[in-house]
């Protein structure tokens, strides 16, 4: 085998050549700190409901709780250990959200509060609101043409 | 000096290389090859606001101090070749702004530091009595410019390397005591389409693999004329697709050959994947490492190739590949 012959070729010898990540042991972390993260949720959901609050208010706690953690940590230089760790496990919960949002405010703090925190915050975190926010806003469409009750319920 | 088949430059009064400085950030303070950098920075701002200042102190810092140790007084040095990773290279043109040497900013990412020496050597041998060259990277300017914040909780693929944190920086003169540069063999641009940005050794390797045969053509020497074959940052992977393609071409280069990304951090221990990477890597090591080797006559025929690979974050967005660089560089007793 001649690697250097062509992009293709050298492209495949390189993928050979290229350790993969260990992927058993990523999807093993994940699993068991995501499922933290919501068991954590969930106490504080069901500490909120036992105290005589609603599901749509102990819910709204629940996330300011866990993003009010996620944003401190990620602070205080110990959230990215744990997304290093756990990977999608932590990134997935609204903890992944609020990390990925403070921590270009915190990298481009130098720049300025104006151009610096303002204009970076969202440069991890963007994305996923503009496709989100899209995505959700073609279901509702399908949504309303498809179900002749909710528009009468509008 | 004289051309001598394509690429290869021999000098006739070969240019020493009479001091060298190099100062790393902490991780690399770290790493098996601590012992040998002039300073080890505790953190990696250096008491700057901000990194992209420490890194404009790191090379400032490096510079001077390598000047102090020479004793030769700046206004004999002649010319000052420098360059970094940030964009327009301003680590280097900030930190030096109050040198008072005339400056010539240059960019050959990873590949700078020996860029550096070879124009310093081209110049010494033609007009000047002295010259400069320095180089300078910075982890976390590097990430900032390149990937992801700092604080943000992704994980590295297994092919990724750690930009080093650290200057290196070395003065060449036309009469002194030390290693001499004897040859110069400056690089083609080598692209072989590899895009993953996390993956440079493998992107690189062909550019080195091009320039190593091309110098060995040149001069007709042979992988065992040398004692140490180094290679600039290609990492762990890089290095074993290097040893794999020159085989391939009827070079052997197993039993003296290592790449700088790979002896300045301890893999395991370190966790930095497939090796460091960066403009200070090589520069740091060499001028750390390699130059105290020579001093102590453990070392006498060396050849030093950067890698560089000539992308930015634009380009890898826009699904562009990434062509390599690769320069090599003689230095002998």
């Amino acid at each position: 085998m001649k690697p250097l012959d062509s992009q293709k070729e050298y492209q495949e010898y390189v993928n050979k050549k290229s350790p993969n990540s260990p992927i058993l042991k990523n999807c093993f972390n994940a699993f068991w700190v995501g499922g933290l993260i919501c068991t954590i949720g969930q106490i504080i959901l069901n500490i909120c409901k036992s105290r005589g609050l609603s599901q749509d208010v102990s819910g709204t706690i629940v996330s300011i709780i866990l993003i009010g953690i996620s944003a401190f940590l990620t602070g205080l230089n110990v959230f990215n250990k744990i997304g290093k760790f756990a990977g999608a496990g932590s990134l997935v919960p609204i903890t992944g959200f609020a990390n990925s949002v403070v921590s270009p405010a915190m990298e481009y703090k130098s720049e300025g509060y104006i151009m610096g925190v303002g204009g970076k915050m969202f440069t991890v975190a963007g994305p996923v609101l503009v496709f989100g926010i899209s995505a959700s806003i073609i279901v509702g469409i399908i949504y309303l043409i498809f179900n002749t009750q909710a528009i009468t319920l509008v | 000096m004289e051309k001598l088949g394509c690429q290869t430059i021999k000098f006739n009064n070969p240019p020493v290389i009479t001091s060298t400085a190099s100062i790393v950030g902490p991780k690399e303070s770290n790493g098996p090859l601590a012992q040998y950098f002039d300073k080890c920075l505790e953190d990696e701002f250096w008491g700057e606001k901000t990194w992209e200042k420490s890194e404009s102190k790191i090379i400032k810092e490096t510079v001077n101090l390598c000047i102090s140790k020479s004793g030769i007084p700046s206004s004999e040095i002649d010319y000052c070749f420098a360059g970094d990773l940030l964009n327009q290279c301003i680590s280097s043109s900030f930190g030096l702004r109050g040198l008072n040497i005339p400056f010539l900013g240059i960019f050959g990412a990873c590949s700078t530091f020996v860029e550096g020496l070879s124009l310093s050597a081209i110049i010494v041998e033609a007009c000047a009595k002295n010259a400069i060259c320095a180089a300078s990277s910075h982890f976390c300017s590097a990430e900032k410019q390149f990937r992801f914040p700092l604080e943000l909780g992704n994980q590295r693929p297994q092919t990724s390397q750690w930009t080093v944190t650290g200057a290196g920086t070395a003065i060449l003169s036309k009469t002194g005591n030390g290693p001499r540069v004897t040859h110069i063999t400056s690089g083609k641009i080598v692209d072989m389409g590899i895009k993953d940005a996390n993956n440079m050794g493998a992107a690189m390797a062909p550019a080195a693999l091009d320039t190593l045969i091309c110098h060995f053509k040149d001069t007709g020497r042979s992988p065992s004329y040398y004692d140490a074959i180094i290679t600039g940052d290609l990492g762990y992977i890089g290095k074993d697709i290097l040893i794999d393609l020159s085989a391939d071409k009827g070079y052997n280069i197993k039993s003296n050959y290592n790449d700088c990304g790979v002896m300045i951090f301890d893999k395991d221990k370190q966790d930095t994947h497939s090796g460091g990477s960066g403009c200070g890597c090589c520069a740091s090591v060499f001028s750390g490492y390699f130059y105290k080797l020579f001093q102590e006559k453990k070392l006498k025929r060396l050849l030093l190739i950067a890698t560089g690979a000539l992308m930015n974050s634009t380009s890898s967005q826009q699904g562009e590949s990434i062509p390599g660089i690769a320069h090599a560089i003689s230095i002998e007793l």
